[in-house]
């Protein structure tokens, strides 16, 4: 081996994660050490805990638990807390982090087990502002609506929230005593209303953002944009939409 | 029969598209997923969909974009039901554009169509480079409202362990297992559809998604349906090297004008373009793979003399390639740390798609009655080699022709579901939960990751570009050889809350099942086709194997056996990419 090679094999990840058994259980810290490889992310990282499953101190253990799938910052799984930041593991590497590096669940959601958390309730909220566009059906009904390439390009850069929940985590009026849904769905109202045949429902999607956990109850705190890892105009979104809700409210006071 | 439930086991394209047809015929379904399904690996597809619209006075049309598929396939695939497929994609680009895909469109407000490989056309709808991950997102939110209505009911985070067979051989419901509580549970159904994608973890590294074992297929290939085709494994030309993966960058790249080259002689060399004048960057990608590897393995000229060449787009203007590439090109810098705006991506042949898969008919039911398939984890639409944008389609497609059928099926059973034993379920279940009890026991010296590592290290040499009779034979020895390891595993995970790890351990059982037909089906086949390619045999040999492979399961390892395939619409002719398409056909 050369000594350059020898030197890159002795390097090592120092990573400290914090664990935690199942919902109701006390959370811990667990450190690891992994052989450091050029290029590697934190996925590669949990995945050689996986091979080998023995913490710092040399103890076997349960490999840590954690969500991912595509590993190119496209399905939103990996999202976790990461020195101190929610972001996604796939795309967090090494070269660029500071050791040790510091692994957290994102708490906003339930825990389920190390850094897996129930997110569902991110997709009840896609129920609630209805993000869909309601088509007759599946039939063949011809050609979709024109739209202009120029709206068509800011709509797509909507369309790419991946439902990761950054966003969610770093919002600070998401907690125990509020049900805001967030700031994605907020945009997602706006995506669909944005849509020709999604503007033909756009008052159901305001009528939501009204309801609870609507939009009133984001306390323009802007962190959302800051960390959502899509690069998503959230704050842009949450602005429209404060206006798409006040033209319809006023709009129905003075239809009373 | 009135009360027919109908139960899909997948929510990626094809998952996605069967569960609405099936809820808009009024029939109630249950989805399982292992992910929340929007996060389904379909989300990966970056190029677009394919669909002779013919916009930009090509003359294009279904039967060319048929002759197209069925060409680049190298004449393996059945005929009739690709040219369905080429006759509806219109008609799905029109239907994925009402649901609000954002596809990218002309100056006219219509949809704007790009080149892929192996055709002339124009005939690639897409939105941005992330088409997969919209054209999924369009079908979770339909089905989203299927559920508001209360016809879909969603079991994500679920594992498909087996099937429920009845005593007449009836496919009647399904075993699947929570993966937090693990809690093992029988479900009835009336008809059950299959789509749980590829298969790319069996290589170790892929361009696949990380939940891609392909476990619920083997699991169903172990209960007797037929595996299809199984060697018939498509390589990418272009992919970013990696530690945990390899990252796709999409062959749409080369259809917006991105080049291929190397350095020979201390100059650019484009080989693509020299070697195959007609087709160029977009040679199909079994033989841009071939000419990668020649390049690098066998001439030694590979980047830097390591196995890598360069993708170029730095001579097209940014703000074209942010428009229309944005989310690959992302890829590349977030990962590699250049951007290729300005520099030439280095990039290397990768795993990438089955064309092969569960045998079905033409009304996508697998030999065991009552059992659907669609998407890729069935083998009907690509033959020997599959076309850059033909996937999102035949998986939509799929699920149109799925849906329909099976509620058609189950309408014409003659006894419900609800009608049969619990014993039946139960003995399936209890079956079920007493295997994932004994992972949980095991208690030998093996990591299954590792194992898993040691699989897809020996697939990727042996079972991938270039194949040779003896490296099989050693790879079906080396693979019985890890059979017998996993049964030295230790648990190191001994939880009954969310263990990922014993999970993971009866994927990689169904994972070595599957590398076995593979292996099997590749050394049999003693000829090159499409993306199979032997030097021993480096010709086509249409007289011994114009015909698909079927693998039936054993316990002493796969038997194969050869059906006929229906060539009744075009005649196979010699593929040939140097020159066009017409020449061929003389
Ligand atoms: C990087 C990349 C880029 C691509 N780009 C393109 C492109 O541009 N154009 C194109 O046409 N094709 C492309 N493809 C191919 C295409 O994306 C896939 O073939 C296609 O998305 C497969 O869809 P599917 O519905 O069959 O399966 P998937 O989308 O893989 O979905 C499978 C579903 O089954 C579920 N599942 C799997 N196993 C189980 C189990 N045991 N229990 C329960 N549920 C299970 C999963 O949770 C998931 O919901 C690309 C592929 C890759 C890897
Ligand atoms: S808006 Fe951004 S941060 Fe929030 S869920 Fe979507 S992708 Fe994640």
């Amino acid at each position: 081996m050369s000594a350059e090679r020898a030197a890159v094999a002795e390097r090592t990840v120092h990573l400290i994660v914090e664990r935690q058994d199942g919902p109701d259980a006390e959370p811990y810290e667990e450190e690891f050490e992994v052989p450091y490889r050029p290029g590697m992310n934190v996925i590669a990282c949990l995945m050689e805990i996986q091979r080998n499953p023995v913490n710092k101190a040399g103890k076997p253990v349960a490999p840590v638990v954690w969500e991912c799938n595509c590993l190119e910052e496209v399905c939103g799984a990996c999202m976790m807390v990461i020195n101190g930041k929610p972001r996604q593991a796939c795309s967090a590497l090494v070269d660029k982090l500071e050791q040790p590096i510091r692994l957290q669940p994102a708490r906003t959601f339930p825990v389920i087990r190390d850094l897996v958390v129930d997110r569902s309730r991110m997709f009840e909220a896609l129920k609630k502002v209805k993000a869909w566009i309601p088509i007759d059906g599946t039939y063949d009904l011809g050609p979709g609506p024109r739209m202009a390439e120029r709206d068509r390009q800011w709509a797509y850069e909507l369309s790419r929230c991946f439902t990761c929940g950054a966003c969610v985590e770093a919002c600070p009026n998401v907690n125990e005593r509020t049900s805001f849904m967030g700031a994605f769905a907020i945009s997602q109202a706006r995506l669909f209303n944005a849509h020709p045949t999604g503007a033909m429902h756009r008052e159901e999607r305001l009528e939501a953002l009204m309801g609870e956990g609507g939009i009133h109850e984001c306390g323009n705190a802007q962190n959302c944009v800051e960390v959502c890892p899509k690069g998503i105009p959230l704050t842009t979104s949450i602005a429209e939409m404060n206006r798409q809700v006040t033209y319809y409210a006023m709009g129905a006071w003075l239809r009373r | 029969m009135s009360n027919q439930r109908i139960i899909v086991v997948g929510g990626g394209l094809a998952g996605l598209m069967t569960t609405i047809k099936i809820a808009e015929m009024g029939v109630p379904v249950d989805l399982f997923s292992l992910v929340p399904v929007r996060r389904s690996h379909s989300v990966c597809a970056q190029g677009g969909i394919n669909g002779a619209v013919n916009t930009k006075g090509e003359g294009d049309s279904p039967w060319e974009h048929f002759d197209d598929t069925i060409y680049g396939g190298d004449f393996l695939a059945n005929q009739p039901p690709v040219l369905g497929m080429c006759e509806a994609a219109p008609a799905i680009i029109h239907l994925m554009d009402r649901m609000g895909v954002m596809f990218n469109r002309t100056p006219e407000g219509l949809l704007d169509f790009r080149r892929f490989g192996g055709t002339k056309h124009h005939r690639t709808a897409f939105a941005g480079a992330s088409t997969g991950q919209q054209l999924l997102y369009a079908l979770d939110e339909q089905v989203r409202r299927h559920e508001v209505a209360g016809l879909v009911q969603k079991y994500e985070g679920w594992d498909f362990l087996c099937a429920v067979i009845d005593d007449e051989g009836i496919c009647r419901g399904i075993i699947a297992q929570d993966l937090r509580s693990m809690e093992v549970r029988a479900f009835r159904a009336d008809a059950v559809v299959v789509c749980t994608g590829g298969l790319g973890m069996i290589f170790g590294k892929s361009t696949n998604s990380i939940i891609n074992t392909g476990s619920a297929a083997s699991a169903l290939y172990q209960q007797g349906v037929y595996y299809a085709n199984p060697e018939m494994i498509q390589v990418h030309p272009t992919a970013i090297p990696g530690d945990d993966k390899l990252r796709l960058i999409s062959e749409s790249v080369r259809g917006e004008g991105g080049r291929v080259w190397t350095y020979k002689d201390g100059k650019p060399w484009y080989f693509l373009e020299e070697w195959y004048p007609e087709y160029g960057n977009l040679v199909p990608r079994d033989v841009a793979t071939r000419a990668i590897f020649k390049v690098c393995v066998e001439m030694g000229l590979g980047v830097d003399g390591e196995n890598m060449v360069y993708l170029d787009v730095s001579h097209i203007p940014a703000e074209v390639l942010n428009v229309r590439l944005g989310s690959v090109l992302d890829i590349y810098e977030k990962f590699v740390g250049d951007d290729p705006r300005k520099v030439p991506m280095k990039l290397f042949p990768a795993v990438h798609y089955s064309m092969g898969g569960l045998w079905v008919d033409y009304d996508q039911m697998t030999n065991i009655p009552g059992l659907f398939a669609a998407g890729e984890c069935e083998y009907q639409y690509h033959g020997a080699n599959r076309l850059g944008a033909n996937s999102l389609l035949s998986c939509i497609y799929g699920g149109m022709v799925a849906g329909p059928n099976a509620v058609r099926w189950a309408k014409n059973l003659r006894k419900s579901c609800d009608a049969l034993p619990e014993s039946l379920y139960e003995g399936y279940r209890r079956r079920e939960e007493e295997k994932f009890e004994a992972i949980l026991k095991m208690d030998g010296p093996e990591n299954p990751y590792a194992l898993h590592r040691e699989l897809g290290k020996w697939m990727t040499d042996n079972v991938t570009v270039v194949r040779y009779n003896d490296k099989l034979r050693q790879t079906e020895e080396k693979i019985v050889e890890l059979m017998e390891r996993w049964k030295r595993i230790g648990m190191a995970d001994r939880s009954r809350w969310e263990n990922q790890m014993a999970q993971f351990t009866r994927h990689l059982w169904n994972m070595l099942e599957f590398a076995r037909a593979i292996t099997r089906g590749a050394l049999l086949r003693n000829e090159s086709r499409g993306a199979h390619y032997k030097p021993e045999f480096p010709e086509r040999d249409d007289e011994n194997f114009l015909k698909t492979t079927k693998a039936r399961w054993t316990p002493d390892g796969p038997v194969i056996e050869y059906e006929d395939v229906d060539v009744s619409l075009i005649k196979p002719r010699k593929r040939n990419y140097a020159v066009s398409k017409e020449a061929t056909k003389e």
